[in-house]
C-alpha cells in the first residue's frame, strides 16, 4: 500500500477545514464532529491494531480515562479545561502503558490479548459505576461556561476545527511512524514476531510504545468527548460501544493506513444516520448494522474501503492501455 | 589458547521430563564454518534456539567471546552479533522482499533510507536483487531460504546460525547456495550451520559436531566424522557400521 | 469471621450457581479446544437462548425444563449454521478475522434483541421458583438443585459423545491434529460446525436452567460470558473437566465475595481474578502449560 504523503494530508485537512465556511448547519457540523471524533479514536486503535497487529477489544479503557481525568480535574479540582485536556491524554497514555506492560510481559497475544483488554475496560467500567470520584451511577456534569478559556464555545465550528486539528496531528504521528525505524519494527512485529526478535527487535518494547501512543490518541478523543457533550458516565466512558467503534472505523476504512480510520468513521456514521432516517431513533439498530458491516468487510474486503479503492485503481490502470488500443484500433 | 567465539558448557534442556539436549559442550572458533549434524530429533534446532535466546537452557552456560550470555533474550543477542535463521522460513509475509531485508538492516541503521539501501546491497549479494519489489509471500522455497539468509545477513552478524538453509532445495539450487555461504565466511563471518545435505557439509564445513539424542557424540574434520563408526550407528541404528564395513566400505 | 451457619449455605449456593457457570464455560471451552478460537458471541447466544426460553413460556406456556428439549436441538442447528455459513467462510482461516467476526456476531445478536424487545428486564413467575430443599445444613432453591443435577448429566452425556461416537472421535482428532485429521478424510469444516453447534446447545440448556430463577434483558449474556471466560482460562483453555471444576470454584468465590463485599464489588472480584490468571498463568490452573 502506498503511504500518504504530507501533500495528501494537507489536502484532506484543508478540504475538511473548509466545511464550516460552506454550511452553518448544526446537523451537518454535529455529524462531522462525531465522525471525526470516532476517526480519532479509531486512529488510536489503528496504531496498535493496524500497524502492530495487536487487536484490542478494550480501547474504552483509554477513551474513558481521557474523559474522566479531564472531567474530574475540571469539576473537582478547578484545573483549567485545556490543562485538564492535556492531562487526560497523559492519563490515557499512562493506563495504556500499564496495561501494555502487564499484558505484553505475560506474552499475551491474539485472542488472549483481545480478551484481557476487554476485561480491563470492564473492570474500569464497574469501578467507575460505584466509585464516588467518578460520580458513581450519576456521572459527571461539566459546568456550563461558554468561554474559549474553558474549552467551551457558543457555536460548533470551533469544536469542529479543534477535533480536525487533533485528527491532523494523528495523521502526522502515523506518517512519522510509517517513515521511522520504529514503524518498520512495529509492522515486523505484526507480520512475524519471532522473526522480528531474531533480527534484534525488542518486540515487547515496540508493542509497549505502540500501545502508549495508541492509548494517548484514543484518550484525546475521550477528553474531547467530555468537553463537547459536557457529560461523562461509566457507560459512555468505559462502555463496550466505544471499543467497538474504535476498531470498526479503521477496519472498515482500511487497516494500517493513514486515512483508513477517517474513511471508515465517515462511512459507518453515515450508515448510522441513514438507519435512523429510515427507522427512527430505535436503540440497537445502528449497532446491528455496524456488526453486519463488520462481517461483510472481513468477508469480502479484508483491506477495507482503502483496499477496495486500490484494487479498483489497479484494475483501471490495467484496463486503460486496452481501452486506448481499442480507441486506436 | 584464545577464547573461542562461542562456547557451550554442559548445556541441558528438559521439556516435561524429556531431555532434548543432554550435557552438550562444544566451542565454535571464530572465522570458520562449523556444522552441527545429527539424525532427526537429535535436538539440533533446540540447541540453536538456546544459543539464539529463544529458549533458556535448564542447565549449563553459554559464553560469547568469554562473556556469559546464558538466558539473554534474542534481541540482545542479535545486537551482540548472534543472528539465527529459521528452519521453516519465517518471512514477514505481508511485506516486500526489500522491506523484509530492511528490517534486518535496521538493527544498526536508524534511518529508513539507509536501511533500504543496505538491504538492496545484501539482496544482490544473495541473488535476490531482481526480486526486491516482490511480496515475500510469493517466493518459492528456494527464494524464501535466500530471504531468510539475506535478512539475517543484513543485521550484520558476527556469528551466523544457519538452520538448514539448504533443506528442500534441488541439487542445482544447493549448488548455487554453497558459494554464497562460502563467500560469507570469507568476509569474516563465523558460521554455525545445522545441515542434512551431507554433500554440502563436506564441501563447506571445516569442523563438524555430531549430536544424537541430545548428546555430542563425535567431532572433528568432516571426513573423519563421517567415517566414525559411532556416527554411522547413530544415523542408521545399532550394528549398522559393522554391516556396512562387511558389505565393503562405509559411504554415507 | 462469619459463622459456619452463614458460610456453609453460601458455599453450597455458590456450588449450585457455579455448576451453571460451568455449563456455559463448557460450551466455550469445547469450541476453543477444537477450533482454537475464542467465541466472543458466546454471551450474546446465551442471551438469545434465555429470550427463547422466556418466550417459550410466555407465548406457548412451555415449562423451561420442557422447552430445553426443543431449544437444545434448535440452538445446535443455529450454532452449526453460524460456523458453517458465516464464521468459517468470512474468516478465511485467519485468527484475527475470526475474532472480529465473532465479536460482530455478538454485536448483531445483542442489539437485534435490544431493538426487538427493548431494554426492559423481564422475569418469569413460576410456581416452583421459590421452592426449597432442606439439606440439613441449609435450605437450597429447588430450581438450582435441579440445575446442578442437569449440568452433571449434560457433562456426562457430552463426555460419552466425545469418547464413544464416531463424531466424537472425529472432534478429538481435529482438536489434536487438524492437518492429520484432514488428510485422513475427516471433513474438518463439518467437525468445526458440529463442535460450534454442541457449544451453542450447551447454552440453550444453561438458559433453560437459569430462567426460572433469573431475569433476562439484552445485555444479560455479558455478565455470564466474562465469568465463563474466567472459568475457561482458570480451568485451562479447552479442558472439559477444567471448565466444570473452574465453574464450581468461581461460583463459590463469587458467592463468598458477594457475602463480604456486596453484590457489585463481588463481580469485580471475578474480573480481577480473571486478569490475574491471564497474566500469571495463561494456560490455567488445572490445564497443562502451553
Amino acid at each position: 500500500m502506498k503511504q500518504a504523503s504530507l501533500a495528501h494530508i494537507a489536502v484532506v485537512v484543508a478540504v475538511l477545514a473548509a466545511v464550516p465556511l460552506l454550511t452553518a448547519s448544526n446537523v451537518v457540523l454535529n455529524f462531522l464532529v462525531v465522525a471525526l471524533l470516532i476517526a480519532l479514536v479509531g486512529q488510536g486503535w489503528n496504531v496498535l491494531g493496524g500497524y502492530g497487529g495487536q487487536y484490542s477489544f478494550g480501547h474504552a479503557a483509554f477513551f474513558g480515562t481521557g474523559a474522566y481525568v479531564s472531567a474530574i480535574l475540571q469539576t473537582r479540582y478547578g484545573v483549567n479545561a485545556w490543562a485538564a485536556f492535556a492531562l487526560g491524554i497523559a492519563g490515557g497514555a499512562l493506563v495504556g502503558a500499564l496495561i501494555g506492560a502487564l499484558t505484553f510481559r505475560s506474552g499475551l497475544k491474539g485472542s488472549y490479548f483481545a480478551l484481557v483488554t476487554l476485561a480491563f475496560a470492564e473492570v474500569l467500567r464497574i469501578l467507575a459505576s460505584v466509585a464516588p470520584i467518578t460520580g458513581a451511577g450519576v456521572g459527571i456534569l461539566i459546568t456550563l461556561d461558554l468561554r474559549p478559556q474553558a474549552f467551551q464555545f457558543q457555536s460548533r465550528a470551533p469544536f469542529y476545527w479543534i477535533i480536525l486539528a487533533l485528527l491532523a496531528v494523528s495523521f502526522l504521528i502515523v506518517r512519522l511512524i510509517e517513515q521511522s525505524r520504529f514503524g518498520a519494527w512495529l509492522v515486523a512485529v505484526r507480520e512475524n514476531e519471532e522473526a522480528a526478535k531474531a533480527v534484534g527487535v525488542n518486540t515487547q518494547r515496540v508493542k509497549l510504545a505502540a500501545m502508549t501512543i495508541s492509548a494517548a490518541i484514543t484518550a484525546a478523543g475521550g477528553a474531547f468527548y467530555a468537553q463537547y457533550f459536557l457529560f461523562v458516565d461509566s457507560g459512555i466512558a468505559y462502555g463496550p460501544w466505544i471499543s467497538i467503534e474504535a476498531l470498526l472505523a479503521p477496519i472498515v476504512g482500511g487497516i494500517g493506513t493513514t486515512f483508513g480510520p477517517l474513511l471508515g468513521a465517515l462511512v459507518v456514521k453515515m450508515l448510522g444516520e441513514l438507519t435512523k432516517l429510515v427507522t427512527g431513533d430505535a436503540p440497537g439498530l445502528d449497532l446491528v448494522i455496524y456488526g453486519g458491516v463488520l462481517i461483510l468487510i472481513v468477508a469480502f474486503a479484508p483491506r477495507g474501503i482503502a483496499g477496495l479503492i486500490a484494487d479498483l485503481r489497479l484494475r483501471f490502470a490495467r484496463a486503460r492501455p486496452r481501452l486506448r488500443e481499442r480507441a486506436h484500433g | 589458547m584464545a577464547e573461542p567465539l562461542l562456547r557451550l558448557e554442559r548445556v541441558c534442556k528438559r521439556f516435561d521430563g524429556l531431555l532434548a539436549v543432554d550435557n552438550a559442550s562444544f566451542a565454535v572458533e571464530a572465522g570458520r564454518i562449523t556444522a552441527l549434524i545429527g539424525p532427526n530429533g537429535a535436538g539440533k534446532t533446540t540447541l540453536f534456539s538456546i544459543i539464539s535466546g529463544f529458549l533458556t537452557p535448564s542447565e549449563g552456560h553459554i559464553f560469547h567471546g568469554g562473556a556469559e550470555i546464558t538466558g539473554m533474550p534474542p534481541h540482545l543477542l542479535a545486537r551482540r552479533g548472534i543472528v539465527r535463521t529459521f528452519q521453516v522460513a519465517q518471512p514477514f509475509a505481508g511485506l516486500s522482499v526489500h522491506e523484509n531485508i530492511a528490517i534486518g538492516a535496521h538493527l544498526s541503521r536508524r534511518a529508513r533510507a539507509d536501511a533500504l539501501a543496505a538491504a538492496a546491497e545484501v539482496a544482490s549479494a544473495v541473488g535476490l536483487g531482481d526480486l526486491l519489489g516482490r511480496p515475500a509471500a510469493s517466493l518459492t522455497v528456494a527464494g524464501r531460504k535466500r530471504l531468510e539468509l539475506a535478512r539475517a545477513l543484513a543485521a550484520g552478524p558476527e556469528l551466523l546460525l544457519l538452520d538448514e538453509v539448504l533443506a528442500g532445495l534441488n541439487p542445482s539450487e544447493v549448488a548455487a547456495m554453497v558459494p554464497i555461504i562460502r563467500a560469507l565466511a570469507e568476509r569474516g563471518i563465523t558460521i554455525l550451520m545445522i545441515e542434512h545435505v551431507m554433500q554440502a557439509v563436506m564441501r563447506l564445513a571445516e569442523h563438524v559436531f555430531v549430536l544424537a539424542q541430545g548428546r555430542i557424540i563425535a567431532e572433528g574434520a568432516p571426513q573423519a566424522v563421517v567415517d566414525d563408526a559411532v556416527v554411522i550407528e547413530a544415523y542408521l541404528g545399532h550394528g549398522a557400521a559393522a554391516r556396512l564395513s562387511a558389505a565393503g566400505g562405509a559411504h554415507v | 469471621m462469619l459463622s459456619p451457619i452463614i458460610l456453609v449455605p453460601a458455599v453450597l449456593n455458590g456450588l449450585l450457581t457455579g455448576a451453571v457457570y460451568g455449563l456455559v464455560a463448557l460450551g466455550l471451552t469445547l469450541i476453543y479446544g477444537v477450533l482454537h478460537i475464542i467465541n466472543f458471541a458466546h454471551g450474546a447466544l446465551l442471551t438469545a437462548a434465555m429470550f427463547a426460553a422466556f418466550f417459550a413460556h410466555r407465548l406457548l406456556g412451555l415449562d423451561p425444563y420442557l422447552a430445553a428439549l426443543g431449544l437444545t436441538p434448535l440452538f445446535f442447528a443455529l450454532g452449526y449454521g453460524l460456523q458453517r455459513f458465516v464464521i468459517g467462510p468470512a474468516a478465511h482461516g485467519e485468527d484475527r478475522n475470526i475474532l472480529l467476526v465473532t465479536l460482530a456476531l455478538a454485536v448483531v445478536i445483542e442489539n437485534a434483541l435490544l431493538y426487538v424487545f427493548g431494554a426492559d428486564t423481564r422475569t418469569l413467575n413460576l410456581a416452583y421458583a421459590f421452592d426449597v430443599v432442606d439439606v440439613g445444613v441449609a435450605f437450597l432453591a429447588l430450581p438450582r438443585v435441579i440445575g446442578f443435577g442437569v449440568v452433571l448429566a449434560v457433562a456426562l452425556v457430552l463426555w460419552l459423545i466425545l469418547a464413544l461416537t464416531d463424531t466424537g472421535k472425529a472432534i478429538r482428532a481435529v482438536a489434536k491434529e487438524k492437518l492429520g485429521a484432514e488428510l485422513s478424510g475427516i471433513d474438518v469444516a463439518h467437525v468445526y460446525a458440529v463442535t460450534f453447534g454442541l457449544g451453542t446447545a450447551c447454552l440453550a440448556i444453561a438458559a433453560c436452567l437459569l430462567i426460572p430463577t433469573y431475569y433476562v434483558n439484552p445485555h444479560i449474556g455479558n455478565a455470564f460470558v466474562l465469568v465463563a471466560f474466567t472459568i475457561v482460562v482458570l480451568g485451562g483453555m479447552g479442558s472439559v473437566t477444567g471448565a466444570l471444576i473452574g465453574g464450581l470454584f468461581v461460583g463459590v468465590v463469587e458467592s463468598l465475595c458477594g457475602l463480604y463485599l456486596g453484590e457489585s464489588l463481588g463481580q469485580i472480584g471475578i474480573f480481577i481474578m480473571f486478569i490475574l490468571v491471564l497474566l500469571l498463568r495463561p494456560s490455567g490452573l488445572f490445564g497443562e502449560r502451553a
